[in-house]
């Protein structure tokens, strides 16, 4: 007798409560996930690869653990969604690339092959920017994913298909990166849970400073091991400011207005609310692109047309690169290979990487300093809800401030958590983020718990899109 | 340079850094990335307000050691599987057009 899994209302941990109490299958479960992404991606083109064959070979094998009481823990049995930028032995990983369009990898990035120890079924590859290069999606060789809660907007980028997996209950969880934004402002954008563990915490097979971390229904205590009900000690708001004086791009009315809220909400919980000054803020997006950019352009060398991916013809081997790559990337990705190239070319190296290194460590120092005083700090994830689908794409600049708020938060190599904290006057979510000191995962957890304990925000679904389901 | 007036980078540099970086730019892709580099080259010059000269740079975020692993082996050759994506292979190799005249 089994229950109708119900992928709108439960968490991973109602769902792995139902599935170790055996009222519903792994096999169930993820037949629903599976059926979903059916009815709903054509729309939502959340995903760019399914693996309903694997995960559901997965989902038998965890059927049977499930049924001799040897569960794995706490994920077996649980559909999630793996980013394509992160490597799944014998299945399809194209980095949402054109140059990688058929590559199939021969072994599993570290963290695929520890959700799989976990038990988790990988129900398929979300759809991203190219490399992980871009704040909306829409960088994505395959076409734009869409935000579920308006299908005219971006669900913001990079990690854009996992952040509306989760939001449209096509997965329960999922994996993305963030680098400068990239799990945060795509699950502020669909008004779900978004999590960036301190830079070195969560194990990777990918490329230097690139981010691992998870998308997620309000369930984050659950993977993050934080107890609920704690009090918190204290949160400092520090959306920031520069002598009295709001140096960021300003902030729409009506996020402001709800994040200010939440710090109310906090404060009203028990913390001990105050400003604080980060002042190289204003110098993030700048330091951010020198240094992204620069290792992009080091690391995307290898996509040369001889040992994997696609191969364009040429008269010379050096024609044959230059056709190859120039076919393969698209323009974002050309661009930032371009000025990482150029900044780190002779003559130009002290000027742009080595002086935005300096300045990463003022912004360093601005955290530690703010640190010192406070447990967290809480600011806005952007400047806006989620924009519309090509607005932004004709000026990069424009595209690159959307990560203002979070992009330092990757400089000082901090754990950051966006949970949803209201709706605009369209309807559209706002989400918090709330940043802690290295290692600091715990404080950070526990007072997004604490704020969910008290609101309703993270509860919230978008409309059904698509056939049925 | 961070301190040079108003021009930052020329459709010549373009065209050089394009060859170090091994794309080929189709005249008209060539015309947009001068034009797109040379806006963000512009905002980044604002790290130029900062002065940093008794600084230390940042390579890396984290003060962590980095631990050792014992030396083992833990892939096995499978050549097969590895040339699998290649886009041209001959036996055991990955073929790629010639070099040496």
């Amino acid at each position: 007798m089994s229950v109708e899994a119900d992928l709108d209302a439960w968490t991973i941990a109602e769902a792995g409560r139902r599935l170790r109490a055996r009222e519903l299958s792994a096999t169930e479960l993820t037949r629903a996930a599976l059926e979903r992404i059916g009815a709903r991606n054509a729309a939502l083109n959340a995903f760019i690869t399914v693996a309903s064959d694997d995960a559901l070979r997965a989902a038998a094998a965890a059927d049977a653990r499930l049924a001799a009481g040897t569960a794995a823990g706490p994920l077996d049995g649980i559909p999630v969604a793996v980013k394509d930028v992160i490597a799944t032995a014998c299945v399809r990983t194209t980095a949402a690339s054109r140059i990688l369009a058929d590559f199939v990898p021969p072994y599993d990035a570290t963290v695929t092959a520890r959700l799989k120890a976990a038990g988790a079924i990988i129900v398929g590859k979300t759809n991203c920017d190219e490399f992980a290069m871009g704040s909306s999606n829409e960088n994505s060789a395959y076409g734009s994913a869409r935000n579920p809660w308006d299908l005219t907007r971006v669900p913001g980028g990079s990690s854009g298909g996992s952040a509306v997996a989760v939001a449209a209950g096509m997965a329960l969880g999922s994996l993305g990166t963030d680098t400068g934004g990239s799990i945060r402002l795509p699950a502020s954008y669909c008004g779900v849970v978004g999590m960036k563990p301190t830079y070195g915490a969560a194990a990777k097979y990918l490329r230097r400073r690139q981010q691992l971390g998870v998308h997620l229904e309000a369930d984050h205590r659950l993977v993050g091991g934080a107890g609920a009900g704690t009090p918190i000690h204290g949160a400092h708001d520090a959306a920031p400011t520069r002598g009295g004086r709001r140096v960021c791009h300003s902030v729409a009315v009506s996020y402001a207005r709800a994040v200010r809220a939440a710090v109310d909400t906090l404060g009203g919980l028990g913390a001990r609310a105050g400003s604080a000054s980060l002042p190289h803020t204003e110098y993030a997006v700048a330091t951010y692109y020198v240094i992204a950019t620069a290792e992009a352009s080091s690391n995307l060398a290898r996509y040369d047309g001889v040992r994997y991916g696609s191969r364009l013809a040429g008269d010379s081997l050096l024609d044959m690169y230059c056709r190859t790559r120039a076919a393969g990337f698209g323009p974002e990705v050309k661009r930032r290979i371009m000025l990482g190239t150029y900044a780190l070319s002779a003559g130009y190296y002290d000027a742009y990487y080595l002086k935005a290194q300096k300045v990463r460590t003022l912004i360093r120092r601005d955290f530690a300093r703010v640190f010192e005083q406070a447990d967290v700090i809480v600011t806005p994830t952007a400047p806006t809800t989620a924009f519309r689908l090509g607005e932004k794409l004709a000026d990069p600049l424009q595209m690159y401030l959307s990560d203002i708020f979070t992009i330092s938060v990757n400089l000082a190599g901090l754990p950051g958590i966006v949970v949803p904290c209201g709706v605009d006057d369209a309807g559209l979510p706002i989400g918090l983020q709330i940043v802690g000191p290295p290692f600091g995962e715990e404080v950070v957890l526990r007072t997004a718990r604490a704020y969910e304990a008290a609101t309703e925000w993270h509860t919230r679904r978008p409309p059904r899109v698509g056939a049925a389901s | 340079m961070l301190d040079s007036p108003v021009v930052k980078i020329t459709r010549d540099e373009i065209r050089h850094v394009a060859l170090l970086a091994r794309l080929a730019l189709d005249p008209a892709e060539e015309e947009a990335m001068t034009a797109t580099l040379d806006a963000i080259l512009t905002y980044m010059e604002k790290l130029a307000e900062l002065d940093t000269s008794a600084v230390e740079p940042t390579a890396h975020i984290l003060d962590l050691p980095t631990p050792w692993r014992d030396d083992v082996v833990t892939n096995a050759p499978d050549a097969d599987r590895l040339l699998a994506n290649a886009p041209a292979r001959d036996g055991d190799f990955f073929r790629v057009p010639k070099i040496i005249e």
